[in-house]
């Protein structure tokens, strides 16, 4: 615990908050992708139950990536092509965001699932064109487990963002490399300790997002997930 | 006016799920599409609103095509109430309710204002305008589906299987209120269910129809129980057939009604004696409302509400002949009891004058 408090880590380009904020900017940056990509994928899968393989397959195989020897791989693959630190950060935000897009698919294709069909069928009876029953009712009413997914996903990037150190890219993945290297069990701890705090941190703000966003007459109801992966349970809170 | 015109749906695979339908539902009439599963009786609903596209034939809405219409447009037409209510879980009732009002343009406030009243027109407290879906039971749940259906005041509405998901109890009671709401509306409506005895209590006129998607018989209540066009139609009516189209028979004036004498609470048990008839004799309240019925050997002292049997039911003067048979075979005493309008005791009969009533005139007047 030492580490943590002696002001001089607290400063300067290797100083703990330079670390926590280039941790969060790969994170945030790879969150973000995954999200363009898994969100209007699932939402298309759920709403047509076209390429419902993907969600078995395809999802479940990313799950299992070896996320360390992947970026290796990358590295190897992509640096040469870019000359500049391009070159590194790119492999990183690929692992990332194949870690993420896992999650977020399968809970966004399972929450469209789990929409009441007969609130669809009444929604189209009464008039309400493909758009609209999308964004008026499919949508609200799968947030519940689509928010999950991209919650589970930000814990999973905000753990695993520590690999970029190992391509020399900063983030808190630097005090557990640096500290291995130097024998330096402080230091080691203080990077897990941070990581583990950076995580609660998100996934707290992440259920008060949840809570205020998701409709009350949603949030006492246990919506099971249609697909094989996550079955999530909504806290029966607000 | 609803019209189908030769109108079938064939599926790829070869089956036919309706076939050659002609069809009329009168404006202001509450038409019903019943028969076994299988039928096409919801097919042929959901063809209305282009739910389901015909795969030939025309469907009229007030004499204009319905396949040159805009589908979306067409259905924000017509009321379309459904099984399980399909209310929209994440919105509040009143904004349930509003739905309609506000795809049409209305502001919300104003919609709000419109959902409102509906919700107090079918019978919801407007405490429940806050409130979840999830909160309300099934019942309740299918009168917001009702109003919501009604919000934008459509000329049309489509109701398949309104009420069949709910239990036998509430179930009559929708269907009651549902009649008494139709009656002020005057919409014109085609419903869908497999419950006979629901198409006979609520239908203006009723569609059954067969396997594979023919119409079997269209005709009033009334017609269908005494006269069925064929084997299928009237086994489909089922037993009890010449018992229920009592139910559409007026009693007003063909069955004398004989005086009874009473007894109110409190009455000593010699009294009761004296006016009883038989070894029964009715109690009523200070109003002349019949309580149920008492033996005045079994009272020791004075009348009590727990000497009372109540299995009687009682009949109107005004009702059916049904309602009528029905107070004198559930009587203990075997005399029905028959009361006027706001409850009051008119007096009895017994099973067998209204068997000769009826023997006597055996085509009596319908009640519709």
């Amino acid at each position: 615990m030492n580490y943590l408090f002696d002001p001089a880590h607290w400063t300067g380009a290797d100083g703990i908050p330079n670390l926590i904020g280039e941790h969060l900017v790969y994170s945030l940056i790879a969150l973000a992708i995954a999200a363009v990509i898994a969100v209007p994928l699932g939402i298309y899968i759920g709403v047509t139950g076209k390429g419902v393989f993907m969600i078995a397959g395809l999802a479940n195989a990313l799950r299992a990536l070896p996320s360390v020897g992947l970026l290796i791989l990358l590295v190897l693959l992509i640096s040469p092509a870019f000359p500049s630190k391009m070159g590194y950060i790119l492999p990183s935000l690929i692992v990332l965001v194949l870690l993420a897009v896992p999650p977020i698919l399968t809970n966004t294709y399972a929450g469209i699932r789990a929409v009441d069909a007969a609130a669809v069928d009444a929604a189209k009876g009464m008039g309400f064109r493909t758009m609209k029953i999308l964004t008026d009712v499919q949508l609200p009413c799968s947030l519940p487990l689509m928010l999950s997914g991209v919650r589970s996903a930000l814990l999973q990037i905000i753990s695993t963002a520590t690999i970029a150190a190992y391509i020399s890219l900063g983030g808190l993945g630097r005090l557990l490399i640096d500290g291995k290297a130097q024998n330096d069990y402080s230091q080691m701890v203080a990077g897990a300790v941070l990581v583990a705090l950076l995580a609660l941190f998100f996934d707290q703000l992440l259920a008060f997002i949840t809570r205020r966003v998701v409709s009350p007459g949603l949030t006492r109801l246990t919506v099971k997930s249609a697909a094989a992966a996550d079955t999530v349970k909504i806290p029966a809170t607000v | 006016m609803i019209k189908f015109e030769n109108v079938t749906k064939a599926y790829p695979d070869g089956t036919v799920a309706v076939d050659g339908l002609y069809l009329e539902a009168p404006t202001g009439k509450l038409t019903i599409l019943v028969g076994p599963s299988g039928c096409g009786k919801t097919t042929s609903l959901r063809m209305i609103n282009r739910l389901i596209e015909p795969t030939s034939g025309t469907i009229y809405l007030d004499d204009q095509p319905t396949s040159g219409m805009d589908a979306a447009l067409l259905r924000r037409r017509i009321g379309y109430v459904i099984q399980h209510a399909g209310l929209f879980p994440h919105r509040t009732i009143v904004d349930n309710v509003a739905t309609m009002p506000v795809l049409l343009g209305e502001s919300r406030q104003k919609a709000r204002m419109t959902a409102l009243e509906l919700m107090e027109r079918v019978g919801l407290p407007a405490n429940f305008a806050k409130r979840y879906p999830w909160q309300l039971s099934g019942g309740q749940q299918q009168r917001v589906g009702v109003a919501r259906a009604l919000a934008s005041d459509p000329a049309f509405m489509l109701m398949d299987e309104p009420f069949s998901a709910v239990d036998p109890v509430v179930r009559a009671q929708l269907q009651d209120e549902f009649l008494r709401l139709q009656r002020e509306i005057g919409k014109t409506i085609i419903m869908v269910t497999h419950d006979i005895d629901e198409a006979l209590k609520l239908g203006d006129q009723v569609a059954v129809m067969r396997v594979g998607g023919k119409l079997a018989q269209m005709a009033t209540p009334s017609e269908l129980l005494t006269s069925p066009a064929d084997a299928f139609v009237a086994d489909f009516v089922g037993r009890d057939r010449g018992y229920r189209s009592l139910g559409f028979t007026n009693v007003a004036g063909t069955v004398a009604v004989s005086e009874e004498a009473v007894v109110q609470l409190g009455a000593s048990a010699a009294e009761a004696q004296a006016r009883a008839s038989g070894a029964w004799v009715l109690v009523v309240d200070g109003g002349r409302k019949p309580l149920g019925w008492a033996q005045p050997e079994l009272i020791g002292g004075e009348l009590k509400r727990e000497h009372l049997n109540l299995s009687g039911t009682s009949a109107t003067s005004t009702g059916t002949m049904r309602q009528l048979l029905d107070a004198a075979l559930s009587s203990p005493s075997r005399r029905g009891v028959v009361v006027n309008d706001s409850g009051e005791l008119i007096g009895t009969v017994t099973a067998s004058d209204i068997v000769k009533a009826i023997e006597a005139e055996p085509h009596l007047e319908t009640a519709r």
